[in-house]
Parts: C-alpha cells; structure tokens; sequence
C-alpha cells in the first residue's frame, strides 16, 4: 500500500469520530428536551448547562475532523 | 481556483495573502487579507454599538439591538460568575461580538460580486490569541486573589487521600488544555463549515458545467442542501460565539471563587 491510499484510508477512520460525536450531540439535545418537557419551568435555567454539554460533545468530533484534516495536508 | 473543471480546492479560502506592505519606524509589515477583515469586523462592530448607544428613553430599533446584546452578556457573567462578574463582562462582551461579528462576516455572500469574505475566526492564532488572553485573565486574577491558594484548584472538595495522586495531574490537565480546547472548538468549526459550503458550492458549478442531465440533478441537490447548511452555518456561528463566551466566564468563575 503507497502512502497515499494509507493517508486517505486513515482519513476515513478518522471521519468515524465525527459521527460518533453526532450521536453524543443527539443525546445531549435529546436528554435536554426530555428534561425539559417534564418540567418545562426549569428549562431556562439550565440552557448554560446545556451548550456546555454541547461544547464538551462537539470538540470531540471537531478533534478528529482536525484529525482527518492532519492526516490528509500535514503529514 | 479550480483552475480545471472538477478540481475542488477547499483549503484555498483559508489562504492569508499580502494586499500591501509598508514600514512603520523601519519595521516591515505586510497587510494582508486577514488584517483587512478584522478591520472590517472592527468598523462593523463599532458602527453597530455607535448606532445603538444613543440613551434615549424610548429606544428604537437599533438601539433594542443593541441592548440587547448587552443584557444578553451582563446577564451570562452574572449568573455564571456572580455579583463579582460585573467586573469581567466588558473582557466577555469584547470577546462575543468580536467573535459574532467575524464568523457573521465570514458569512456574508460577497463572493457573487467578485471579493471573497475571509473569516478570521478560521485561524488558529488568533483564536488561539483570545484564549490564551481568556487563560491569562483566569490566572492573574486566581493568583491575584488567592495566592498559592489557587492550586487547591486542582483538589475538589471531598476528594479521599488515596485517590490524590490519580486525581491532581488529571484537574492539572484539564485545566492546561482549556485554552487549547476554547480555541481549537472555535476554529475547527468555522473551518468545517466553510469547507461543506466550498465543496457542494463546487458540486452546484461542476455539475451544471457538465451540461448532462445527471449533473443538473445533481447541481439541484446541492443547492437544497447548501441553502439548509448555510441556515445551520448561521446558526454555529451564533452558538460557537455563545460557547466562547459562557466557558471564558466558567473559568473566571474557577478563578474567583475555586470550587
């Protein structure tokens, strides 16, 4: 294998971490929403707290985008 | 840019050039396109603060705007710091709209008339500048205020003696990397937004280039999508802003009363 295909290939495993940070992304939002149906009060209060899962969830996935995006230009 | 049909480049708009260069007391400096739009972000930043800060009673359109904002991150700072946060909302409001109006400048869809929009947001060292400014404020006013006191910082309350050698070089790290994750967050996600729009941007101009009826189904497609992931761009821009923001304050909150 030339160190293109393994580069490219590499990539790609790398875009898996991306999804995976979607499905954490999903969860924060979806167990917020829960929460938040049931006592809908609350929720405002709590919305700092929510974008700081978010942010937590989503660097995540940005980290193996930045990944990816080494393994293609940098190496 | 893609000089040949099909050639998709999307690393070309992340590109810094020199417009000009000139010396100041004999120093050299190059004025490139980076500069150009902080500038721009600048004008824009101050002619909206400008408009809105005319202290009338009844406040207009411009002025609601405006205040808004401001309540927006005095009332961030407050609950996220407390009463002391009065003192941190101007570092906090300069950083939000800075930020604001740079990933909102990087939006804008100039390129239709010819000049490319260049977000500044989208380069490490300038992200990498305001958080280690954020960084820097956390420190000076954790060891101003505290003295050595601060590195309890890294002891939460309750913590059983046998767990401490596991548990301080871990709040030790995840205290280090914090300017590092505040700016990688913010620069990747600009940069991965705009290369989405850059390469379906592509797909719309590559597919109708190619005159077949796949490729106009195809130019179609991407404009749907486009239209959405621009809708869900604007929105990113927003909350990355917000995220900046609300951790730069979680921080000084470490700061300024431990925990």
């Amino acid at each position: 294998m030339d160190l293109m295909a393994a580069k490219v290939i590499g990539a790609g495993l790398a875009a898996i971490g991306v999804g995976v940070a979607s499905a954490g992304v999903g969860y924060v939002f979806g167990s917020f929403l829960q929460g938040a149906l049931r006592n809908p009060g609350a929720a405002d209060g709590q919305q700092g707290r929510l974008f700081i899962g978010f942010a937590a969830a989503e660097l995540l996935g940005l980290i193996a985008f930045a990944v990816a995006m080494i393994i293609l230009y940098a190496v | 840019m893609a000089a040949e049909a099909g050639k998709i480049d999307p690393m070309h708009q992340f590109q810094i050039s020199a417009l000009g260069d000139g010396a100041l007391d004999g120093t050299p400096f190059i004025f490139t396109n980076s500069a150009l739009w902080m500038l721009i972000v600048l004008a824009c930043a101050f002619l909206f603060m400008w408009g809105g800060m005319k202290r009338e009673l009844i406040p207009g359109r411009w002025q609601a705007a405006a205040e808004s904002f401001v309540e927006f991150v005095s009332g961030m700072t407050l609950s996220s710091i407390g009463s002391e946060g009065r003192k941190y909302t101007p570092w906090i409001f300069t950083i939000f709209i800075f930020i604001i109006f740079s990933n909102f400048m990087g939006m804008v869809p100039l390129a239709v008339f010819g000049p490319h929009p260049f977000t500044v947001t989208s380069q490490f060292t300038i992200t990498g500048l305001m958080a280690i400014m954020s960084f820097s404020i956390v420190l000076i006013v954790g060891f101003w205020k505290h003295g050595l006191h601060f590195f309890s910082l890294f002891v939460p309350h309750g913590t059983p003696g046998v767990l401490l050698p596991l548990i301080v070089p871990i709040e030790m790290i995840s205290f280090l990397v914090r300017p590092f994750s505040l700016a990688l967050r913010l620069f990747v996600a600009m940069i991965a937004g705009h290369i989405l729009l850059d390469v379906f941007g592509n797909f719309i101009v590559n597919g109708i280039n190619s005159g077949t009826a796949m490729g106009y189904g195809v130019s179609l497609i991407s404009f749907i999508f486009i239209v959405g992931v621009n809708a869900l761009e604007l929105l990113v821009c927003a909350i990355q802003a917000y995220v900046f923001a609300l951790l730069s304050s979680l921080y000084i909150n470490d700061a300024v009363h431990l925990h």
